[in-house]
């Protein structure tokens, strides 16, 4: 059944895994530097040296970070550092912004997404997102997870839209709790519920990438738990970036972490290294609490 | 001295209150000011509330009243002769008095008895007047010593103006209820009148609307028909041309303004937009009977149809134009209240722009733009000048938007211009069409509020 809707998505012009990447851009020397394991071997997202402007304030400068497949990338610092504006780079959810300006390169399996060749709508169908606040459609729960794989079209008739709705479901965890009320509203299920039915809607559509933008800071602590397990199990098909302010939530859930600083990213590498061995000095007073 | 002239003093007093008042707080209080239950203002409010409030209302009781006392006062002090006339014949009388007194003309010479209860009139008037600024500035003048005399630091002035504020609010506040019942009840009972004359069934649904009665007996070809199908149904064709026109173009310029359009450009189209309900009426009107109608009836010739000069289609049309704005407004503002994050995440999920306007928008927004477009249908409803302007009087009963027609609200105004007679069914028609009006706007505004009201449990 799994392979049925995979190979549906496949046929997708836009999911092109065996067109040759380009060479890697070079990341430009620049006054900033990132310190610590910004690249990695096979990434499935890279970015080099991306700023990005409201107006002509810059909201972050000279950011060069790899994304690998299968992994949790944790961005943490402190409030208006420029974790989010940069989460929204990768799908480019800026563009709804019109002041705006990104400039730098961000590469998709090879692929400029900034490119005019790029379809931003199949850009965004790869590169899902999950939000702050759980924000399901005023529509049944089952409407709310068939709504995007009706407008990408990746079901052929009812039953296979029945398969795709319930596996996204039992993805997100949320199945059992909701199977006997799909025909209810989405925004009468509790918040967990919702922010985890928000995950089954944008997985609904099999994006390689799932973007996080604080999914738990609305949500009580029982709930929390029950979304971080769920990323840990989404790891095993999907590459996730998630923003968090827990520093707690970033060392339980993500292998790597990147900090920071008022628009600076300041020092990447794996998780349980920044956090026992911080080789920054930012990094190391914010993750013992003298800021933030 | 004369009503304006006290109200003038009185205002002047109330000042003088307050100042009082205000003084008189900070007097008692001495240099312990901050013991002061209220601050210092509450207390002169308090004053100057109890000097100005009672005065008025005894002004207004005295205007009221004064002068059924006086005339009960003149017609006890006539002869015994006059006590026994009837109550109409009284009220020549006293109404040929009060002309005498005031120089207008009189309908009979005034014989001595009559000259006497002139100067009695007079001299009571006189009184009554003088009487009244007395007893007004003197309690104007207690209620403020009253009020002045308890004034203390551990008096609760602020609590005090505020309960007296509130029962002013109530006061304001069902004013504009009562005004309506009282519309609504005056309608009532001149309907009911009406219906005494024409059975309820025949004005419901009636087929001929012909509402010329026989002034005289002997009268031919006058009998009246009042079937208000006719009018029911020119009205609902005309709102309904007018709708097909102003709920596609006034919603697809909502989408585009608050969706698609630069903040630059909607900030300058929303505001002209607007303009057209600025536009009053009557402009519209022969807009529509000396452009539209003209033009409707050309072409209509030129396709080989028969268009009468004054065609329902042509009202209809630019009714349509004038209604605009509500739509588009009102879908505007709906459209923009839906959250940004059900924006984002249908985008974040891929979807077209139009994708996500059509699917998650306006679906969320459906609720408010149907309040929006009843809004509309009950202003077209009650439109009365475009139509008398552009689709004439006849009350033809049709369905072809090229034919004459006439609306309910058109009947009313024609019924009621010109000399007419209060008791006959012809003028009394015209109540009966008001409520009928009445009460189809007021069942459309209330399904508005309802579903608005409903829209508003959507997210949150």
């Amino acid at each position: 059944m799994l392979n049925q809707k995979q190979a549906v998505l496949l046929e997708r012009p836009a999911k092109t895994n065996d067109v040759l990447p380009s060479a890697p851009v070079k990341i430009q020397d620049t006054d900033t530097k990132t310190v610590g394991q910004v690249t990695v071997d096979k990434p499935i997202m890279t970015t080099r040296n991306v700023d990005v402007y409201y107006d002509d304030k810059q909201a972050i400068r000279n950011v060069s970070i790899d994304i690998a497949y299968n992994e949790v990338l944790s961005m943490i610092g402190p409030s208006g550092c420029g974790k989010s504006t940069f989460l929204r780079c990768l799908n480019r959810m800026n563009d709804t912004i019109e002041s705006a300006r990104v400039t730098g390169s961000i590469e998709l399996e090879g692929h400029d997404i900034y490119d005019k060749k790029t379809d931003v709508v199949t850009l965004r169908a790869r590169v899902g997102m999950v939000f702050q606040k759980p924000n399901p459609f005023p529509k049944s729960v089952y409407e709310n997870v068939a709504y995007g794989p009706r407008i990408h079209g990746l079901a052929r008739n009812q039953s296979e839209l029945d398969e795709i709705v319930e596996t996204s479901l039992r993805r997100a965890g949320l199945w059992d709790e909701v199977k006997d009320r799909l025909r209810e509203p989405g925004t009468g299920l509790s918040g967990g519920q919702q922010q985890r039915l928000c995950i089954a809607r944008c997985i609904a559509v099999n994006p390689d990438v799932i973007l996080m933008d604080e999914p738990c800071s609305a949500l009580d602590p029982i709930a929390t738990a029950r979304i971080e397990e769920l990323i840990d199990e989404l790891r095993q098909n999907y590459s996730i970036v998630i923003v968090t302010h827990s520093m707690q939530q970033a060392a339980r859930v993500s292998q790597r972490t990147a900090y920071f600083h008022l628009g600076d990213l300041i020092e990447v590498g794996e998780t349980s290294i920044i956090f026992t061995n911080p080789q920054h000095k930012l990094t190391e007073d914010y993750l013992t609490g003298r800021f933030g | 001295m004369s009503t304006p002239l006290l109200i003038a003093v009185l205002l002047l007093l109330a000042a003088a209150a307050f100042e009082f008042g205000r003084r008189r707080a900070l007097q008692v209080a001495g240099p312990e000011f901050r013991t002061l239950h209220s601050l210092p203002r509450y207390y002169g409010s308090y004053t100057a509330l109890w000097c100005a409030l009672p005065a008025l209302i005894l002004l207004g009781a005295w205007l009221a009243f004064e002068d059924k006392i006086i005339t009960i006062l003149v017609i006890a002090d006539l002869p015994a002769a006059y006590q026994s006339l009837s109550e109409p014949e009284l009220n020549l009388i006293v109404n040929d008095l009060r002309n005498q007194l005031s120089g207008n003309v009189v309908s009979r010479e005034l014989n001595l008895d009559m000259q006497a209860a002139v100067k009695h009139y007079g001299s009571l008037r006189a009184t009554s007047k003088a009487a009244l600024a007395v007893i007004f500035l003197s309690v104007a003048m207690l209620g403020m010593g009253l009020a002045w005399r308890k004034i203390a630091p551990d008096f609760w002035a602020r609590n005090r103006v505020e309960a007296i504020v509130k029962v002013l609010l109530i006061i304001c506040s069902t004013l504009a209820i009562f005004t309506t019942i009282g519309i609504v009840l005056s309608v009532l009972f001149e309907s009911i009148r009406f219906f005494r004359a024409v059975p309820v069934f025949d004005f419901l649904f009636g087929l001929e609307w012909s509402p010329q009665t026989a002034i005289r007996e002997d009268q031919v070809g006058s009998s009246g028909a009042f079937g208000a199908v006719p009018l029911f149904a020119g009205t609902l064709l005309i709102s309904l041309i007018a709708m097909l026109v102003a709920a596609p173009v006034g919603l697809t310029s909502a989408i585009y303004l608050s969706e698609y359009s630069h903040p630059r450009f909607r900030a300058a189209a929303k505001p002209l937009l607007e303009i057209l309900a600025g536009i009053p009426t009557v402009v519209y009107g022969f807009f529509a009977a000396l452009t539209v109608a003209p033009l409707i009836r050309d072409a209509g010739t030129n396709f080989g149809l028969d268009v009468s000069s004054e065609s329902a289609l042509a009202a209809g049309l630019v009714m349509g134009i004038m209604i605009i704005p509500f739509v588009s407004s009102i879908s505007d503002d709906v459209i923009n209240a839906v959250p940004q994050s059900l924006r984002d995440g249908s985008l974040a999920l891929g979807s077209t722009q139009s994708e996500m306007i059509r699917k998650v928008v306006l679906p969320a927004a459906l609720p408010g733009i149907v309040g929006g477009l009843l809004l509309a249908i009950s202003r077209a409803i009650g439109e009365t000048m475009i139509v008398v302007m552009a689709a004439g009087l006849a009350a033809n009963l049709t369905v072809n938007p090229l034919e004459a027609v006439t609306t309910v609200t058109v009947q009313i105004v024609t019924l009621l211009v010109g000399d007419q007679e209060f008791d006959s069914p012809k003028t009394l028609a015209a109540f009966a069409l008001g409520l009928m009006l009445f009460l189809v706007t007021l069942a459309l505004n209330v399904i508005a509020l309802y579903v608005v009201r409903k829209y508003r449990e959507q997210y949150e």
